[in-house]
């Protein structure tokens, strides 16, 4: 994989710095996503996982750089996609992740970026439980609470909130990752091979904002069961 | 006496949880799974053959007939199957999604090539970081 330049505007925001948007699906909020994020950070890359609603043209439109899946892979598959894209960019130092849906805040990957920034952190982990901003309702929390504490036992590490989809993750950080849990998984996955490569890392108190449209895509109960079945089963 | 078929059956059970869990594909286990197909196959005919053995066998360990030996033994052997269809499956689906990714990246690169020669003939500076 040879790195290839991309071409940078002059007096673009964060040219260091690559958005990554796995997207499935999202047809209805990319395109509002997509320009938020184009006000801040000069590069995103969205990785359309075989959307079958035109998710894709929306955020080409947009002025995201698209990638585009044949077939359906999984939410996993998708970032491990955009993530191998941006970090063979030339002068790529930092990735972001961000979920298509419009559930996070970009003053809070602004808060995340300065802090791995200014402490050279490999991993900046966002979290919705570190203050009270963020209200996800019982059933969601002890899903994600039982995700939490499946990653913390599998990895050793002392998180408090796993399957956040806003991480920043300097390109060091980004160059140990290799998730092979296509599904949701991935973000036990991704905690797992941060871990191993022994960076510093924080978490970050982020709100996420639950939408009508993101609480009726959100993850069940019994989706907690997929994922612990996929981490267990080798 | 029930108690060695439970403890077979048992173990069985458990092994087959082990390897659903732990192991990976491997030479080894091609070899080793070839090996109990042979042996399904001669016992089949020698069961066949003798058909009292079978009745006997069970009641070795202390099985009622020699037809319920048999369906426990099948269960056992359904369930690894199961779990090996189902590592076979995850493998390849794995190598799809390489393949997949590298098919969007090689495009993503393809595609970022061709604007490359495009601005360079329309005579633009060439990007820098190169």
């Amino acid at each position: 994989m040879t790195p290839r330049a991309k071409p940078v505007s002059g007096g673009a925001k964060n040219p260091d710095v690559w958005v990554v948007i796995p997207l499935y699906n999202e047809a209805p909020v990319i395109g509002g996503v997509i320009e938020e994020l184009k006000r801040e950070f000069a590069n995103v890359v969205c990785v359309d996982d075989g959307s079958t609603d035109g998710s894709g043209a929306v955020a080409k439109a947009a002025g995201a750089r698209l990638i585009t899946h044949p077939i359906n892979l999984g939410q996993g598959a998708a970032l491990q996609t955009g993530i191998s894209y941006a970090r063979e960019r030339a002068g790529t130092e930092y990735i972001v992740t961000f979920d298509a849906d419009g559930q996070h805040r970009i003053e809070d990957a602004l808060g995340m970026l300065k802090l791995a920034r200014s402490k050279k952190l490999g991993v900046v982990f966002g979290s919705r439980f570190l203050d009270n901003r963020t209200n996800p309702g019982w059933a969601k929390k002890v899903v994600l609470k039982t995700a939490v504490w499946v990653t913390n036992q599998t990895t050793g590490m002392k998180l408090t909130d796993a399957h956040n989809g806003l991480r920043v993750l300097s390109v060091d950080a980004a160059r140990g990752i290799n998730l092979q849990q296509d599904r949701m998984a991935h973000a036990t996955e991704i905690v797992v091979q941060i871990g191993r490569t022994k960076l510093p890392w924080e978490e970050f108190p982020v709100e996420v904002i639950y939408t009508d449209y993101s609480k009726a895509k959100g993850q069940s109960l019994l989706n907690s069961v997929n994922i612990l079945f996929d981490l267990i089963v080798n | 006496m029930t108690l060695w078929i439970q403890i077979l059956l048992v173990l069985g059970l458990i092994l087959t949880a082990v390897y659903l869990v732990r192991s990976t594909p491997s030479a080894s286990h091609q070899a080793i799974r070839r090996i109990l197909v042979i042996l399904a196959v001669l016992v089949g005919v020698v069961a066949v053959i003798w058909p009292g053995l079978l009745s006997g066998i069970a009641h070795a360990l202390g099985v009622g007939r020699g037809a319920d030996l048999l369906l426990y033994g099948l269960v056992v052997v359904f369930l690894v199957e199961s779990v090996s269809n189902y590592k076979r499956s995850v493998t390849a689906s794995r190598t799809t999604s390489a393949l997949a990714r590298e098919l969007a990246l090689t495009e993503a690169r393809l595609e970022e090539a061709i604007a490359d020669v495009a601005a360079l003939k329309s005579g633009a500076p060439k990007p820098k970081g190169k």
